[in-house]
């Protein structure tokens, strides 16, 4: 079998990152496909400490620690400022946790997205705000426990869709990567590197302190993630051509991702029955889109 | 050569003069024609900038933050509520050690709303860092951006260039506008300090625990005290080439003067003619304009103020619960000074009054 997975490490020891954490090996596989001539823009969230305090970093690109709500435009003046001094090959990537892409960075992410900015924007979805202990965000799923939503009142409303988001922004290139895939996720940061404009990567990052789930269980949480359709792996082409990147022939039942996971505790059998069915709605969508981009 | 434009325009040129490479900027009333100028420069080839059409405030500064730290000359433009929305990055800009340059015209918080002229905006921005100018001209605004990039760069802490909403930024003056060879002597483009660089990849603004926070505040602190000479020299330099002269204060009429009006920006120059009125009746009426605010030029309002009998502040702002922010501030450096005159403050002008 043939290698696609550079040997090349850009992601050293000595990071702080929790044992079993889904955004260190999203970082790994992320710096591996861009190289050395990459520089990284973090906004508050977990990777800003897990980088290392002063002054070491566990990084061997620059990093710019940014603003929380304004990842995406620190990016874009970064890539601005390179390409005004004739520096224009450059990848330059905004790496940001969920809160940083659906909540409060939303802003700073759309107008990039709308200008077509030529940059990468990677979302790491832990599915909370796991960096201040594991408070409710809009990409919690439902269902979910979080502090903000304890188990008396778990999350009653569903994941906002940032994929659709973003489709809807017709950028050049976008794609869902999972860490259990590193082979396909590392083709498509490389297809991205290829296309001039706007790219924007959605990570499954399984978080086993926020999750409540075994440290090393979490590349088969992301795996069933995608064997159950609940993360389907795919691509969108300027927001309309949907290549889905993997088709299970014998999808898993969503309960055996759930069950991985202390945060699903509180689960009862028709919130299971909900989530699988929400979960099968959205592939079917998928496989429509990905057979009628015109619809 | 002479051209009659507004303070708007006035900034406009300057940035087109300094050579700026990004622009990132987002309109608020009455700055909003700096950047229309400047974009209209950039589509026609004129300035060579990018020129970034963020979506806020807090966008605009995000930009600049990014595109200085690569090396890149980069300016904003804001007001108000504009300014207000950018205050978390401020901070970052001054503690990244940036020289990023904006204008600043000074406008009233809402609510109401008011686009008049008022301090509060900028004022309210005292501790973020940022060198702050006051100007009372169209000419001083053209000239103080140019030597605010020479400074920032060399102190490597971020200018905001402020003046009066309508009064200077939609009136008309005679600017001198220098010769651009000129301009590009006096201003390399020489930067200080590190940058992003992929052949030198080094992490900027992570985790600083409590043994190093401290001496991190510590540098700005010196920085800011070191930027007084910078300036002054600056200003020398400047006044050698385009034979205009600028200092951390200004002073109307002080040799012999008994009792001082002290003001900023246009406030001044109304001032200067009170001065006149005053000294045709008999009084010893001197003025003294603050024209940076930060750093501070205690030294030199001292100097001045020592064995005058009486100063009164006019402060178009004020801090609630207390009373006229330069007034504060004067009385602050006036502070167990011996030979010091009676100080007394005055807020007036709120809006645009």
């Amino acid at each position: 079998m043939k290698m696609t997975i550079p040997r090349e490490e850009l992601m050293t020891k000595g990071h702080t990152g929790c044992q079993g954490c889904g955004a260190m090996l999203a970082m790994r596989y992320a710096l591996k496909a861009l190289g050395k001539n990459t520089m990284i823009v973090i906004p508050a969230c977990c990777w800003v400490v897990a980088i290392g305090p002063f002054p070491y970093s566990a990084l061997e690109v620059p990093v710019f620690a940014s603003a929380f709500a304004c990842a995406a435009s620190t990016a874009a003046g970064i890539k601005a400022g390179l390409e005004m001094q004739g520096k224009r090959e450059i990848n330059v990537v905004a790496w940001a946790g969920d809160g940083g892409t659906f909540d409060i960075g939303l802003q700073s992410l759309s107008a990039a997205a709308e200008r077509n900015e030529d940059i990468f924007y990677f979302c790491y979805d832990n599915e909370a705000y796991m960096n201040t202990g594991r408070q409710r965000s809009s990409a919690t799923p439902y269902g979910a426990w979080t502090m903000t939503t304890p188990k008396d009142s778990t999350k009653n409303e569903f994941k906002k869709d940032i994929d659709a988001i973003m489709a809807a922004h017709k950028i050049p290139y976008m794609a869902t990567l999972s860490i259990s895939e590193p082979e396909d996720f590392i083709r498509k940061v490389r297809k991205g590197m290829g296309i001039k404009g706007m790219k924007f990567f959605h990570i499954l990052s399984p978080c086993p302190s926020g999750w409540l789930s075994d440290p090393s269980d979490s590349v088969k949480i992301a795996r069933y993630a995608v064997e159950t359709n609940i993360f389907p792996l795919y691509e969108v082409e300027n927001g309309e051509k949907y290549i889905i990147n993997k088709k299970i022939a014998r999808k898993k039942p969503v309960s055996d991702y759930l069950k991985l996971q202390g945060r699903y505790r509180y689960l009862n059998e028709s919130q299971i029955k909900t989530i699988q069915e929400a979960a099968d709605k959205n592939w079917r969508s998928l496989l429509k889109k990905e057979e009628f981009p015109d619809t | 050569m002479r051209q009659l434009m507004t303070g708007n325009y006035a900034a406009s040129y300057a940035v087109k003069y300094a050579g700026v490479q990004v622009i990132a900027a987002y309109p608020i009333t009455p700055q909003t024609q700096i950047v229309e100028k400047l974009s209209e420069m950039c589509a026609a080839g004129e300035l060579k900038a990018r020129y970034i059409n963020v979506e806020s405030e807090h966008s605009a500064m995000a930009a600049c933050i990014g595109a200085s730290s690569t090396g890149a000359r980069v300016f904003t433009a804001t007001s108000s509520q504009g300014l207000a929305y950018m205050h978390e990055l401020l901070h970052w800009a001054s503690r990244a050690r940036l020289p990023v340059v904006m204008t600043n015209v000074n406008r009233a918080m809402a609510p109401g709303w008011n686009v008049w002229a008022d301090q509060n905006d900028s004022l309210s921005q005292r501790d973020t860092g940022w060198m702050q100018i006051y100007c009372k001209s169209a000419q001083e605004v053209f000239d103080s951006i140019l030597m605010a990039y020479k400074i920032s760069e060399k102190v490597l802490l971020p200018t905001m260039i402020n003046y009066d909403a309508f009064f200077t930024s939609h009136t008309e003056e005679p600017v001198d506008i220098p010769d651009a060879e000129k301009v590009r002597d006096f201003l390399p483009g020489l930067r200080r300090g590190r940058i992003m660089d992929v052949d030198d990849p080094c992490a900027f603004g992570t985790l600083v625990a409590q043994d190093t926070y401290t001496e991190f505040q510590y540098k700005i602190q010196e920085s800011m005290q070191d930027a007084k000479k910078v300036i002054t020299e600056t200003c020398a330099e400047f006044k050698s080439i385009f034979n205009r002269e600028y200092a951390l204060t200004e002073e109307y009429k002080m040799s012999d003067a008994d009792e001082v009006i002290i003001a900023t920006s246009t406030m001044f120059e109304t001032a200067s003619v009170a001065v006149d009125e005053l000294r045709k009746k008999g009084s010893k009426t001197g003025a003294l304009r603050i024209r940076y605010f930060r750093p501070f030029p205690s030294e030199d309002i001292i100097r001045a103020l020592s064995g005058k009998k009486r100063a009164l502040v006019l402060d178009r702002n004020i801090s609630f619960g207390a009373q006229g922010i330069f007034c504060q501030e004067v009385l602050a450096a006036a502070g167990g000074k011996g030979n010091m005159p009676a100080i007394s403050g005055v807020v007036l002008g709120l809006g645009g009054r």
